[in-house]
């Protein structure tokens, strides 16, 4: 049904929906010819509403009303009628408070000063590493058979300073600096976690937990089947990963499209302050084994985080911007590369939604679905390779559940497929840019 | 770094670097005993002593072993000798009785069985209290048994049925029991090893950290071919860096499927791989249970006191092939018949009934009584279900949230198909 607020311009249709067999790609083609009554700003809407398909917002269809899209004029104001989904769980609103302020960067890279996520009024400001270690130390507190292993976890305090200072506060056996074996200690992890520890292994770059697949697809992710549901693996594998700046091909894998397929896992990426702290605290909690994806680039950034506990639903996506023209589904540090380009796009009337999926595995279908049904189209920014990445995947989910929905291909940007070059030029071509992101959403809302 | 390993309280404060490094061992006076005598000439803590350290005396505990009389009366009491036995018949008749389903079309797959190494279990496990943790390998049905997993559940479990020990979804080589503390079963050779490292880890943090009552063992067993896969290296290390409650039993049975253990390993000498890592090495007769009973009561007894693992290398033989699937081409007719003339069934019904330990007819009893209880174990697991479709995303996630939220926007497990195991995961 149309918005009642709004007479509407059409941006674009696909020519599937046909009004009495006049599709409107040829109204519009039309109305090239008609003057526009001044420089209205008029809204585009084409309102799905949750769940009813676009074609019914046509039925309202008055030519009269009709005009041509001027980009420009777009308001930039959002109106009340911005379609908020409601996530199942119960911090939802907290992940809603946080998304709606405008973490637009100027450069995407590390450092930046978010607005603050003014829940309560209160809270402190902290670096993201600081954020995973304040999770991590309050589940340690909570809960004595929370242990860390990895390597320089103890002494050194952690390689991105993650476990700084635990190893004084909670001695060498609870924060455990372990040989370089990764296959062995991520074993070693998984044997604890099935006798009744709560181990937090970490690999302290995600490329070296290539060396413990072994014990993470066989061990980790099946022995609870395996074994007729007897042992629990409540382990958290967490560590950084993702392309850095100029750390070479080995350094700079996506550990988590690999590791997809397995099953028995689940598969979280962070992306903020505050939902580093959250997914952390879930995933140790959590009696599956988890693993947490970091960003290496990402460790710095600055956000406000509630003083009081909370954690954040690991099945769950973000909502980091509603919109109403494409959705765009990313994480990770990906996240920030849509930020900046929602900045342009906006400044060219779009109006994106961005959901950070945060889920790698499972998706979180509903976010994304109510999303899709609303907006009709979809773009995957990831930092995965082309092949077989969590795009790959994700992309195959939604034409899968929504494509009677979708008024496009689903779109998925992905790194090439290609071992990250070392040097700087080349680097950044591999990963995905804001400005192709930009070309992107205009090529799908053509 | 090991010192810092020795404390027994976790370190508080902030103790530099260079305290740590000098912090007196805090171990118990090393015991008496000569058959481990290498710990006391092993002061690794001292670095500039490190490698002189290394070279121990291992090579006398080998042969201390190996003088040890197994026909010393005192070596076992009746009772004790009656239960070897009884868990040796067991072991043997359970695998023959495998042998048997299989090719009867009963259980399906990969099946390893354990004839001839029965002592290795035997001599070990039932040294073992219930809190202890076993590990294995494929070769896991007896371990299992031994360990104290009904005959039925094993049974059961290798004809994938519901009453198995793993609710028919681990099969032969992943024998599984909370219960028991048996942590499997494991498919892949060395990939039980490091959770063998974790188990015993859990042992010492509990004494350490939680401050309970443990002095619970760890004993992983595993063959000749896993002990040159980087796994039992990596995990050797650690052990012996922790000081870790675990023995690490290698279970030399000269053949890895048709690979012999000469032909694929530079130095033969499993044992020796103990010393360079800093823990006792042991080469025992795993052909005799007396034998490794002696080796495996001062392992345990070492890992109780905290003094860290060991490395036993049983010498044994599988009378069988590899799995039910190997035609056993490549091994010596001689040598097969060589180490059937050292049957540790045999050799120990001869050692009871020579020392008066036992008479024939209370053994015969107790082979017919296993005969009755394999039997039974076959008709318990003939009678049970198969698993239904509902089980098939049962315990894919303890907590199955895990399968996420589907597009209704509800949990997939909410989803009522789900416990019929026909919904959208």
């Amino acid at each position: 049904m149309l918005a009642e607020d709004a007479s509407f311009t059409v941006t674009h249709v696909h020519p599937m929906r046909t009004l009495d067999g006049i599709t409107l790609p040829h109204v519009l083609r039309f109305l090239r010819f008609v003057t526009l009554p001044g420089k209205k700003k008029m809204a585009a809407r084409i309102h799905g509403g949750a769940g009813a398909g676009a074609a019914t917002a046509l039925s309202t269809f008055n030519p009269k009303k009709l005009v041509a899209p001027s980009r420009t004029n777009l308001p930039a104001a959002r109106s009340s009628k911005r379609c908020i989904v409601a996530a199942a769980g119960s911090d939802a609103s907290k992940s809603l408070r946080v998304g709606h302020s405008q973490k637009l960067i100027a450069n995407a890279a590390v450092a930046t000063k978010a607005e603050t996520s003014a829940t309560t009024g209160t809270g402190h400001e902290l670096l993201l590493f600081e954020a995973l270690q304040e999770g991590l130390e309050e589940e340690m507190d909570r809960d004595p058979r929370v242990c860390v292993m990895g390597e320089d976890v103890g002494h050194y305090g952690g390689s991105y300073k993650v476990t700084k200072g635990l190893a004084d506060k909670f001695g060498d056996l609870r924060v455990l600096d372990t040989p370089i074996c990764e296959n062995a200690f991520t074993g070693m992890g998984i044997g604890a976690a099935m006798t009744g520890l709560r181990p937090v292994i970490e690999g302290m770059n995600m490329g070296f937990l290539l060396l413990a697949f072994n014990q993470i697809s066989n061990n980790c992710g099946m022995l609870h089947y395996t074994s007729g549901g007897q042992f629990t693996i409540p382990v958290v594998i967490r560590g950084p990963g993702g392309v850095g700046r100029q750390l070479g091909a080995e350094h700079s894998q996506r550990l988590e499209s690999y590791f997809q397929s397995i099953p028995g896992i689940q598969m979280v990426a962070c992306s903020t302050p505050y939902n580093a702290k959250g997914l952390m605290k879930a995933a140790i909690r959590s009696e599956n084994p988890v693993i947490l994806f970091e960003h290496v680039l990402l460790y710095n950034l600055k956000e406000k985080i509630p003083d009081e506990e909370y954690i954040c639903n690991l099945e769950e996506a973000e909502m980091v911007r509603p919109g109403e023209h494409i959705t765009i589904l990313t994480y990770s540090r990906m996240r920030y590369h849509v930020m900046q380009a929602a900045k342009t796009l906006v400044n060219k009337g779009y109006d994106p939604e961005v959901i950070d999926i945060r889920s790698l595995k499972p998706f979180d279908l509903y976010t994304i679905g109510n999303s899709v049904k609303k907006t009709h189209r979809v773009l995957i920014v990831e930092e995965c390779m082309r092949t077989g990445g969590i795009g790959a995947s994700l992309t195959a989910a939604i034409n899968e559940n929504f494509h009677d929905y979708l008024d496009a291909p689903v779109m998925c940007l992905s790194s090439q497929d290609v071992p990250t070059p070392y040097a700087g030029t080349l680097e950044e071509w591999t990963v995905v840019q804001p400005a192709q992101i930009v070309t992107a959403v205009e090529q799908l809302c053509q | 770094m090991a010192t810092a390993f020795s404390a027994t309280l976790p370190l508080h404060g902030s103790s530099s670097q260079e305290n740590r490094l000098l912090l007196p061992p805090t171990r118990l006076p090393p015991p008496p005993s000569s058959f481990l005598g290498s710990t006391r000439s092993l002061p690794f803590r001292r670095l500039n002593h490190a490698h002189a350290a290394r070279r121990s005396p291992v090579v006398a505990v080998q042969e201390i072993v190996k003088e040890k009389k197994p026909t010393n009366p005192l070596l076992i009491t009746k009772e004790e000798g009656l239960v070897l036995y009884e868990d040796m018949i067991l072991g043997r008749s359970f695998e023959d009785m495998c042998a048997q389903m299989y090719y009867r079309g009963k259980m399906f797959g990969f099946v390893h069985l354990y004839n001839g190494q029965e002592a290795v279990s035997t001599g070990f496990i039932k040294l073992l209290t219930k809190s202890d943790s076993v590990v294995s390998t494929y070769r896991d049905h007896v371990h299992a048994l031994s360990k104290g997993v009904s005959a039925r559940a094993v049974m059961s479990e290798l004809f994938g049925k519901v009453t198995g020990c793993c609710r028919g979804q681990g099969g032969s080589m992943h024998m599984f029991s909370k219960e028991h503390n048996m942590l499997g079963g494991f498919a892949f050779i060395g990939e039980g090893i490091p959770v063998a490292t974790g188990a015993a880890f859990t042992s010492k943090y509990k004494r350490e950290v939680l401050k309970q009552d443990c002095d619970d063992v760890t004993v992983a067993f595993f063959g000749d071919g896993t002990c040159n896969n980087g796994q039992f290296y990596e995990c050797l290390n650690m052990a012996a860096l922790y000081k870790l409650p675990i023995i690490f039993v290698v279970e030399n049975n000269l053949w890895a499927i048709g690979m012999s253990h000469l032909r694929s390993t530079s130095d033969p000498e499993i044992w020796k791989k103990g010393p360079a890592f800093g823990m006792p090495g042991v080469h025992v007769d795993g052909m005799d249970v007396l034998k490794v009973r002696e080796v495996a009561k001062e392992a345990v007894i070492r890992a109780r006191r905290g003094e860290g693992p060991t490395l036993v290398e049983c010498e044994t033989y599988r009378f069988r092939g590899h799995s039910l699937a190997d035609p056993d081409e490549l091994r010596d007719a001689a040598e097969k018949a060589k180490y059937a003339a050292r049957d540790p069934i045999t050799a120990l019904k001869k050692y009871l009934i020579e020392n008066k330990l036992a008479k024939e007819g209370e053994l015969k009893t107790i082979e017919k009584k296993i005969d009755e209880l394999v039997e039974e174990a076959v008709e318990f697991a003939d009678a049970s279900p198969q698993p239904g479709r509902s089980q098939l995303l049962e315990n894919v996630f303890a907590d199955p949230k895990g399968f996420g939220i589907g597009p209704d926007g509800r949990y997939r497990c909410e989803d009522p198909k789900f416990t019929e195991g026909t919904a959208q995961v």
